[in-house]
């Protein structure tokens, strides 16, 4: 039995408590924005946000958590893509297959909550996030969009 | 009146991404067929379903796998359809369906940049057709002649009587109307355009933004139980026992089976569960004859063919042999490309339900009628009593094309537990593990240059794996397997050498390890482009000539050829030095190529350290594909492009050793990430035409433009990849 503070809900889930918090999302939440990639927190697709900093749930067992905990996916990260990252996707049409980009934005969303005008050098060493099909150029862009343009976070 | 059309799962459908209960998701494409079974959203022709809202329905037959072509074969749909381009959406027709309607939507391969370019006709006519025949209801309805009616933004208009109707108002008698005959259904010059040729914004980046887009590892079926799979490791093994007393007693098992004679699954309530029962089982295998096989023993293999007697040609012109032979200087060079895995982001995935009657298999797939196949070999059921429901794939690349392993499995194991639905999740190391990988090649080019070190003749000995010979065995004739020549014709076809060599033999020594090749975005061109476009840099510097001129002296009956290859040294600033960045100075290197019918250049900036730390700074790209139906879904394809071809040519490298792949996970297979991703000017330049793809031809020349670049600050020719092994500092 785990108790845990979900997308602002607080929620009881019946499982071993070694399993990975992304699955306890995916299969006991049905929650399945929040992507499996590789199991080892080298590729940042199980991004989410505990208390706000960006956390490779695949990696991390469910029973380091507890409902004082604040776990944020990429469906809880706004009500309508309304997030300054969520329309600058928009506008620039980020992703390509799309799979790798509920983490993309959720590491992008917590970087710009710690600084909300983060250079391209920082941009790049702080988004460690892979992705196949290459939109790396696009998501530096659309986080400086976020940021510094038109509707910026801040 | 169709089987597209025909309500089904309707049961399934309706549940909400977010809400904390168990849910049933279906993906978007099957939710779509189902929401257009309602009888008042007719059919105008298999390519357009228009509803009474005016919602205009566009069926492709491709696949979705993040290269935007669904938006891009909407948009030329929509071109000649004549519709609001607001009131569009997609869905995808099944296999099942094709097949019942006599292939009415085509081949649904999505691979080799096809989609668009071996389509843009037939989808276009199917617009077009749909517009005739709306007009023409309308025209029935006002009893007029349809020649004094015209259509624009779905609304239809009688000239002389300025009456109007809208699409959905007459789309179901249009239905009831006979199609015209596509050889008489003109279309639209480019130039005339408005929709297709723009840089619309793609139809599906709203899902992919919230976590509400579903991929094939998303999907839930009622009373669905969760399968892990581990196959022999070594390639051509088998299970030689299998001990699950453990795994068994595990929470949520529900059963340990086998599937075929080469793996083992574990069926349980979750997938994670599953997946640690999985590691719980104990499994002996025979691992066959290839156990003690490794990439050392094979590069031997491959060694020995680039120098035997024995090839197949490919491409030949004059006596090459004896112009090198005569040649006052002669170059030679050998060049080596590794197995590289897909890697696709999303793993390897399908979900099946099987009874006597009828097999059902959800899947991100490529090629819907190749999954639909091997669903019906793996089902034992004939097609006509198989489906297979096609998911927006999480990346492609080729592994989710032509071999369909995972879905045979997944029908396997349906079929040892009738009426549950059973969804396959593979590991990453499954996936890295059981790849169908870019074949292994190793080349060896020999040149002469002549007194005034002009290249007088070429030989390319190429050796090494054949995809072809591996994947359709049927098409290799006479020991030639045509494809591996990709980049080398001289056939006036999509995939041309660029240069007029007198003296010229292109050929193949075919050597196959057991390592399974698969079809690897840009296929052969990757490799072809690296050891051609490496060497010409090789051959202009014995020549003491600019790379630039020495290329372009051999180029003057290849203009299209070479205006790529112009426009990136004139954007580039070729032929003045590079700015310095952070104290380190900047060289360039060059290429170009021809592959997939576009028409490619690259050349990309770098630095080398002291220490020999490479730092690829910019590439600038040229593509020329003849049409360009969306320009910044292009540039998107060229930008990732790069980031592909480079993550090969930087740390891409699957090495074997014991008969399997030693590579396990993104820690030992790396990727390019965003800190060592360049800037990448993209310059598209349609000279109309022909069609040509954009998926892959630019991956082609990342490597060696930015290997040419490397020679230029160290020189030091690399010619092994991938980059992470070699010594780049100064000698």
């Amino acid at each position: 039995m785990a108790k845990l503070n979900v997308n602002g809900r607080t929620i009881e889930v019946e499982v071993e408590g070694d399993t990975p918090l992304l699955w306890v999302l995916r299969e006991q939440l049905n929650l399945t924005g929040t992507k499996y990639g590789c199991g080892i927190a080298q590729c940042g697709a199980c991004t989410v946000h505990v208390d706000g900093a960006a956390t490779r749930s695949c990696s991390m067992p469910v029973s380091a958590f507890d409902e004082n905990q604040k776990i944020v996916t990429i469906e809880g990260l706004s009500p309508d893509s309304s997030h300054p990252i969520q329309q600058a996707w928009l506008a620039l049409d980020v992703p390509q297959c799309g799979f790798c980009q509920p983490g993309m934005i959720m590491a992008a969303a917590a970087l710009v909550a710690a600084t909300p005008r983060p250079t391209e050098a920082q941009i790049r060493e702080e988004i460690t996030n892979i992705c196949r099909c290459g939109t790396y150029n696009r998501v530096i862009a659309g986080i400086q969009r976020a940021t510094t343009g038109p509707g910026a976070a801040g | 009146m169709n089987a597209i059309t025909k309500p089904r799962r309707r049961a399934v459908l309706g549940a909400t991404l977010g809400a904390f209960t168990f849910g049933f998701h279906i993906p978007k494409a099957s939710a779509q067929t189902a929401a257009a079974a309602a009888p008042t959203s007719p059919e105008v022709n298999a390519w357009v379903v228009v509803k009474p809202d005016d919602t205009v329905v566009i069926r492709i037959a491709r696949s979705e796998m993040g290269q935007g072509t669904l938006t891009g074969l909407a948009q030329l749909v929509a071109e000649e359809l004549e519709c609001d381009w607001a009131k569009v959406t997609t869905e995808y027709p099944t296999p099942g369906q094709n097949l019942a309607r006599g292939r009415v939507w085509g081949n649904m391969s999505t691979g080799g940049s096809r989609g668009i370019r071996e389509s843009h006709e037939y989808v276009r006519k199917g617009g077009a057709a749909a517009r005739m025949m709306l007009v023409q209801a309308a025209a029935n309805a006002w009893r007029v002649p349809a020649g004094e009616c015209t259509a624009a933004a779905s609304v239809i208009t009688h000239m002389p009587t300025r009456r109007t109707v809208t699409y959905g108002q007459v789309a179901e008698a249009a239905g009831r109307l006979s199609a015209p005959a596509l050889a008489e259904v003109p279309l639209k010059a480019s130039t005339d355009w408005k929709i297709a040729g723009q840089p619309v914004p793609r139809l599906d980046t709203r899902a992919k933004l919230n976590g509400s887009q579903v991929y094939g590892m998303d999907l839930k079926l009622p009373g669905m139980v969760n399968a892990a799979i581990r196959a022999c490791p070594v390639f051509g093994g088998k299970v030689r026992a299998v001990d699950s007393t453990a795994a068994e007693r595990m929470p949520g098992v529900k059963r340990v089976l086998r599937v075929g004679d080469y793996a083992v699954a574990v069926v349980a309530d979750t997938w994670w569960r599953a997946k640690t029962a999985l590691d719980a089982v104990t499994i002996t295998w025979d691992e066959g004859e290839h156990a003690t096989a490794s990439s050392a023993s094979f590069a031997e293999v491959m060694r020995a063919g680039l120098d035997a007697p024995q090839a197949a040609v490919g491409n030949q012109a004059g006596d090459a042999r004896a112009a090198i032979a005569a040649a006052p200087r002669k170059v030679e060079a050998i060049y080596g490309v590794p197995h590289q895995n897909h890697a696709c982001m999303e793993v390897m995935n399908a979900t099946a339900v099987w009874t006597p009657e009828r097999c059902e298999v959800w899947t991100p797939t490529q090629n819907g009628e190749a999954a639909h196949a091997a669903a019906a070999e793996a089902a034992g059921l004939p097609p006509a009593r198989c489906e297979v429901h096609k998911i927006h794939l999480g990346g492609g690349f080729g592994r989710r094309g032509a071999v369909h392993d995972w879905v045979r499995q997944v029908v396997d194991l349906a079929k040892q537990m009738p009426g549950t639905p059973v969804k396959l999740l593979w590991t990453r190391e499954e996936d890295m593990g059981q790849g169908r990988y870019h074949p292994v090649t190793m080349c060896k080019l020999t040149a002469g240059l002549d007194a005034q070190g002009n290249l007088s003749g070429l030989h390319m000995r190429i050796s090494g794996q054949s995809i072809v010979a591996g994947i359709f065995p049927q098409n290799i004739r006479d020991g030639r397997d045509p494809v591996v020549f990709q980049g080398l014709n001289n056939a006036g076809g999509e995939a041309d050498i660029g240069y007029g060599i007198p003296n010229l033999l292109i050929d193949h020594a075919m050597r196959n390890p057991h390592v399974p090749p698969g079809f690897w975005r840009g296929v052969n061109l990757n490799q072809n482009a690296i050891y051609l476009e490496c060497f010409m840099d090789e051959l202009a510097h014995a020549a003491g000539k600019d790379p630039l001129e020495f290329r372009r002296a051999l180029m003057a009956n290849y203009p299209k050829h070479l205006a790529v290859l112009n426009a990136v040294a004139a954007r580039a600033g070729w032929g003045t030095p590079a700015p310095d960045v952070g104290g380190q100075r900047v060289f360039r290197g060059l290429c170009q190529t021809h592959g997939f019918g576009s028409y490619v250049a690259a050349c990309a900036e770098v630095s080398v350290s002291d220490a020999g730390a490479l730092k690829i700074h910019r590439i600038v790209a040229a593509t020329d594909p003849g049409y360009a139906v969306n320009p910044q879904q292009i540039t998107a394809q060229v930008e990732g492009s790069f980031v592909y071809g480079l993550s090969a040519a930087l740390y891409g490298s699957c090495t074997v050793k014991d008969g399997r792949i030693e590579q396990t996970n993104f820690d030992s297979y790396p990727v390019m990430r965003m800190d060592a991703m360049p800037k990448v000017e993209a310059i598209l330049m349609p000279s109309g035409g022909f069609w040509g793809g954009v998926g892959e031809p630019t991956i082609a020349v990342a490597a060696p433009a930015v290997l040419n670049a490397i020679f230029a600050a160290t020189g030091k020719r690399i010619r092994q990849l991938p980059l992470q092994d070699a010594d780049l500092r100064r000698t």
